[in-house]
């Protein structure tokens, strides 16, 4: 290495070495959810809306790597940053069935992060922001919940989150409290398959109704990031688009069901 | 699982951060075939071939392939026209005296 490189290159790891994260704490989110809390010594810390990359190796070599968001900011522990992932259990899936009912305290799991410089909500930003979340596409949106909170920003947040039933909501008690106590944030539920009691309308898939009603006015020049299934997210942003949104404004995010 | 469905850039990231010493995922490219410009985040990845096949969502032609073997990696970019990559500020070279 010569010297100018020396003096130019940071001693912080790079974001595309793995390294061993232990699972120290795990919070059930919802019957199919859960969040894993990984101790990650080396962290770099990341931007809310960033992923990780999670890889598992079988006895007999077999690796098996996947994407999970991370949902909120970085906290220290007493060996290290802990960061937190929740995991929604895919049928037949490879990676979360074993991160649900057999990954266990203390046990080591591959970790390449942080990741992605698109889908991020940078806390210096003032223009209002709309979440549009589909399932557990809620995830890094939550993350930009949190962290708004976390660093005291004014901006004017509204999530609108599509579940299929009230059972599904991830995170449910802690949005409750958030729309009460951190001020400035809306949170409007779209009810694909079963509605609570007493919720006025019949459940159905997010339309332009939806957006429209709980979405800010494109004339607000509002920051938009969409984030669930690969059909969900399309046709939310196609709706987005027509109301007038630049689509540079509507950052999305599709989640495959590779499990 | 039977639909061809597909992920999107976002998850090149990983991929892509161990030939790349830059995050990528904010970087535009062109699609040589319609010629639409988008950051790499926008692409459709499928996952279900031999590696990862990026496409250009308009046109849907391959922009990318990326096969990552136990001991090397072969990246195809044969779809992509340029990549245009944000970088910190510095002096340009050759720059004015």
């Amino acid at each position: 290495m010569t010297e100018r490189a020396a003096a130019t290159s940071t001693q912080r790891r790079t974001p595309n070495r793995w390294q061993v994260g232990r699972l120290v704490e795990r919070r059930v989110e919802t019957p199919t959810a859960q969040t894993l809390v990984l101790e990650v010594p080396d962290w770099p810390g990341h931007l809310p809306g960033q992923h990780v990359d999670l890889r598992l190796t079988a006895p007999d070599g077999y690796q098996a790597a996947r994407s999970y968001s991370i949902a909120g900011p970085a906290v220290d522990g007493p060996g290290g940053p802990r960061i937190e992932v929740t995991v929604q259990r895919v049928h037949d899936g490879e990676v979360s069935p074993y991160l649900i009912d057999v990954f266990g305290a203390g046990d080591p799991v591959e970790v390449r992060g942080p990741l992605g410089g698109w889908f991020i909500w940078r806390p210096e930003e003032t223009a209002p922001v709309q979440l549009v979340a589909g399932g557990s596409g809620v995830v890094p949106l939550m993350a930009m919940i949190r962290a708004r909170r976390a660093v005291g920003s004014k901006a004017p947040f509204r999530l609108i989150y599509s579940v299929r039933t009230p059972g599904d909501v991830i995170y449910a008690d802690e949005l409750r409290r958030r729309v009460r106590d951190d001020f400035g944030l809306d949170v409007a539920y779209v009810y694909t398959r079963e509605a609570p009691e007493g919720w006025r309308g019949e459940p159905h898939r997010i339309g332009l109704a939806d957006v429209n009603t709980h979405g800010w006015p494109p004339d607000l020049e509002p920051l938009t990031y969409v984030c669930g299934p690969t059909a969900f997210v399309e046709t939310v942003a196609d709706l987005l688009v027509g109301l007038g949104h630049p689509s540079r404004r509507v950052k999305t995010e599709r989640f495959g069901p590779t499990g | 699982m039977t639909e061809m469905s597909y992920l999107d850039g976002n998850m090149l990231d990983g991929p892509m951060r161990e030939l790349f010493t830059v995050d990528l995922s904010s970087a535009m490219g062109r699609c040589e075939n319609c010629g639409t410009t988008g950051s790499m985040a926008s692409l459709h990845v499928y996952s279900h071939a031999p590696g990862l096949v990026a496409r250009c969502p308009s046109c849907e032609e391959v922009m990318v392939r990326l096969v990552r073997g136990p001991d090397r990696a072969w990246l195809d970019m044969r779809g992509t026209t340029f990549l245009q990559v944000p970088m910190p500020m510095e002096q340009t070279f050759p720059g004015p005296l």
